[in-house]
């Protein structure tokens, strides 16, 4: 299944400015300055949560055929609905290849989480224009972060619902992969779990650069893996930082990559020896190996294609 | 804090009882004034960070083993045993407690770089694992790790090439046990202790052991002699194992055990009310148990049993201890006991209890009136510590609708000893001397335990010679609500009602007798003075 997304055309979307033309001035409504307040308004969450299971779970359910592994992991942070204990805010941070990641991951991951999840989206992207802004912030509960430098604001504001019990979504490589290979984990997941005091959960995604990679305008179906990791706690004790812990995370989804691609125990194996393969993939710089080195991971699934027997009319 | 258990004296003011009734449950009014309820502590807390307190007890092991990591060296066999689907009760939710100790386990292996290592489900003769069973035990990523590639398996006590002859102890006991868990450089074992009965040396002289060595203890002479099966230091049983461990020892079988207990949050919501005192029921528990107990009594029987059999218990991790085995046994019970012990003053006449929809030998199959015989006589009445809590000659009253109903894939011997072997007679002695060889050595039992889901041809026999030592200290068993042929068929005798049955046991205790119900499950361990 083919589907074309294109953005449309004058009238029906806004035109650009001319580059040679000075854009009007005055307040900004958009990027980092966008207000998402709204979005955590009720009318607003039950809209979201419409649009959530009654379009982009079912969508994501036809499209991606998501395989969820290792929620068990997540059992000890859930609370205890007896005792009436909340559930532990949290930070899952997965690697990110496709568009599809963001609403893969908001309908796979599980309740308590899901309706009560904010996703660090690019303010330079996700917000750029008031209609971008509006359907991110009401469809994903996307709040601006900004990648091309370190934002007091971006952070107080991600900080600030964390302490409010929400969990949040963030992609700690800062974009989508151009090749399908990893690339270093930046440091903002590590900072607020630090300045939180919250887990991180790794997560490790499969197979959605095969729906919809960058640069790509066609999703094409195919079958995904997400793997949720153990949770990490920062450990100031333990000499953690940001630059420390968002090493470890990287780490710790680069094992999920290898135990989804191999078997949890070869994994173990692997980690302890620290041979687990990087995120980034193989050394040589040269793109074509690069490719065909991709080929040798994720599991080995086919799907049986339909015989076709020749018309002989 | 979770309160103690108690018991409570009956008088006029005390609500009707729950009596659990297999697939449902029934309130019964006890007489007031000679009547007593013994009620099981609260759920213990659970520990608050199980991941680090496993991680804990393999680095701090009891006794004189060294920490695990220590034992631990590339190009070793490893052999990991757990506990089968017999345990616990009910089946746990995910993440099984097994699968965060396997976990654990491996995680140090991959750090020591073993490679050699197999995962063995302790079965002894009960059946086999299906592969979802397997998976909720030991967890998906264990499973998808070793089973595709033959690591992970089902023992087969009936495969003789791959049993070891250990030798045999003062008494002639002999000692046979799955070969690659004897041959390994070491084997760790992960337990759930559920009740006292559990873990010790009757994890491996058990677990892993064959009819040729099980024999031994699983017979009736031992089993009369185990008094309390709950108190291994009176249990026959459980010396007879000791013995037996020694033997293993011995023969130079190293072991690391590991063992964990839970605590009785057996019921998840909508359920848990079933785990609450009857005159703390909210209005909605109320609701709840009026609209269950009705539409289960006019649910067809299956669709009751595939209901309750869903039910994943809530269990969570007490405690956990590792190393030598006698030594964290030791500390095993005195867990055990913190969870469950509830004093009880003297015995009683007659001894009450409602038997549920679940023991050991029927997770996600059948329970058949063997095993409603087993459940009420051989693990409920042994709920005990010093003296049982009816004295000799007394009445056993258990609640429980003891269908003609078996399982034909999981209980096909069963059947056939309870058409061929108990129409003939009930007494466990000549049961044994006269049809237990020919079951145990039976071709067609040995097949389908193998290769089917069967358990083995003698298991209902050591379900019947569980049951002796009540057999023997009781004056009569009556089972209210059961279907009158089926009781008969199993020596005991049939009530509409409890009224009914207490006046049928008037024959026995007279017109007054003293009453106790034990109000299980949760379940309790009564310690009469």
């Amino acid at each position: 299944m083919n589907l074309k997304l294109r953005k449309p055309p004058f009238p029906f979307s806004a035109a650009p400015t001319p580059a040679t033309v000075e854009p009007l001035s005055g307040k900004k409504h958009t990027g980092i300055d966008y207000e998402t307040e709204w979005a955590r308004s009720f009318p607003a969450r039950l809209a979201r949560l419409a649009v959530l299971e009654g379009v982009l779970r079912p969508t994501m359910k036809v499209i991606a055929s998501p395989d969820c592994r290792g929620l068990d992991r997540l059992h000890d942070l859930a609370g205890k609905r007896r005792s009436n204990e909340p559930p532990q805010p949290v930070i899952f941070a997965a690697n990110h290849h496709s568009h599809v990641d963001t609403p893969l991951l908001l309908s796979s991951i599980p309740e308590p989480w899901r309706h009560r999840m904010f996703v660090g989206a690019a303010a330079d992207y996700f917000f750029k224009t008031r209609v971008t802004s509006t359907a991110s912030a009401l469809a994903l509960n996307a709040i601006p972060i900004e990648r091309t430098r370190v934002s007091r604001r971006s952070a107080d504001d991600a900080a600030d619902l964390i302490d409010d019990g929400w969990s949040m979504l963030i992609y700690p490589e800062g974009g989508r992969s151009p090749d399908g290979w990893g690339q270093p984990f930046r440091g903002g997941a590590a900072y607020l779990a630090l300045r939180c005091n919250v887990p991180v959960v790794p997560v490790h995604l499969e197979g959605t650069g095969r729906i919809m990679r960058k640069g790509s305008k066609r999703l094409t179906r195919s079958a995904t893996r997400i793997t949720f990791g153990p949770p990490l706690w920062p450990d100031r004790d333990a000499g953690d930082d940001s630059r420390r812990m968002a090493v470890r995370i990287e780490r710790a989804v680069a094992a999920l990559a290898d135990e989804a691609s191999t078997d949890w125990y070869t994994a173990r194996l692997r980690a302890h020896r620290d041979a687990t393969p990087a995120l980034s993939g193989p050394d040589p710089p040269s793109p074509w190996r690069r490719a065909w080195a991709l080929g040798d991971r994720g599991p080995k699934r086919r799907r049986a294609s339909k015989r076709r027997w020749p018309d002989l009319g | 804090m979770p309160r103690p258990g108690f018991v409570l004296d009956v008088d006029r003011s005390t609500p009707p009882i729950l009596f659990w009734a297999g697939e449902g449950f029934r309130l019964e009014r006890l007489p007031a004034e000679r009547s007593r309820v013994i009620y099981p502590p609260e759920p213990l807390d659970p520990l608050p960070h199980p991941e680090a307190a496993i991680r804990h007890a393999l680095l701090n092991p009891l006794g004189d083993s060294k920490p695990l990591p220590e034992l631990l060296f590339p190009g070793m066999r490893l052999t990991i045993a757990f506990d089968d689907i017999s345990l616990p009760l009910p089946p746990m939710q995910r993440p099984d407690v097994r699968q965060r100790v396997i976990e654990a386990v491996l995680d140090m292996a991959a750090e020591a770089g073993v490679d050699d290592v197999h995962l063995i489900a302790a079965l002894a003769l009960h059946r086999r694992m299906t592969e979802p069973e397997l998976r909720h035990a030991v967890g998906d990523r264990v499973y998808d790790a070793f089973a595709p590639t033959g690591h992970l398996y089902n023992m087969d006590a009936e495969d003789t090439d791959n049993m070891a002859y250990l030798g045999s102890t003062e008494q002639g006991e002999e000692v046979e046990i799955v070969r690659r868990a004897a041959e390994s450089d070491l084997l760790v074992y992960v337990n759930i202790n559920l009740v006292a009965m559990d873990g010790g040396w009757k994890s491996t002289a058990t677990g892993l052991a064959s009819y040729r060595s099980l024999r031994h203890h699983h017979n009736v002479r031992t089993l009369q002699h185990s008094r309390s099966l709950m108190d291994r230091h009176k249990s026959a049983l459980h010396t007879s194992n000791w013995r037996m461990g020694k033997v293993i020892t011995d023969a130079g079988v190293k072991i690391f055990q590991i063992e964990t207990t839970l605590n009785t949050d057996t019921f998840p919501p909508p359920f848990d009310f079933l785990m609450k005192r009857e005159w703390e029921w909210s209005a909605k528990d109320r609701a709840l148990f009026l609209g269950s107990s009705k539409s289960l009594a006019r649910a067809p029987s299956r669709l009751a049993r595939q209901i309750f059999h869903s039910i994943k218990a809530p269990h969570a991790m007490a405690s956990v201890q590792a190393g030598e085995v006698d030594a964290v046994h030791e500390e095993t019970i005195r867990n055990v006991h913190r969870q469950q012990l509830v004093e009880v003053e003297g015995q009683t006449d007659v001894l009450t209890m409602g038997l549920p929809y679940i023991c050991p030998y029927n997770v996600n199959s059948i329970m058949n009136p063997i095993l409603v015989m087993c459940l009420g006589l051989g693990y409920f009445f042994n709920l005990y510590r010093n003296k049982p809590l009816v004295r000799e000659g007394g009445v056993l009253i258990m609640s429980h609708p003891t269908p003609w109903e078996f399982h034909p894939v999981h209980h096909p011997s069963y059947i056939d000893f309870f058409e061929q072997v108990l129409a003939e007679t009930t007494d466990p002695l000549r049961i044994e001397a006269e049809f237990e060889k020919s079951y145990a050595e039976d071709e067609w039992y040995r097949h389908l335990y193998r290769t089917s889901y069967a358990y083995h041809g003698v298991h209902p026999f050591y379900m019947w010679y569980w049951g002796a030592h009540a057999l023997q200290h009781l004056g009569r068993v009556i089972i209210v609500g059961g279907e009158p042929r089926a009781v008969r068929r199993l020596g005991f005798m049939a009530a509409s009602t409890m009224n009914d049955a207490l006046e049928m046991a008037s024959d026995v205790v007279g017109h007054s007798p003293t009453i106790t119900h034990l109000h299980a499950p949760p379940l309790l361990l009564a310690d009469v003075q």
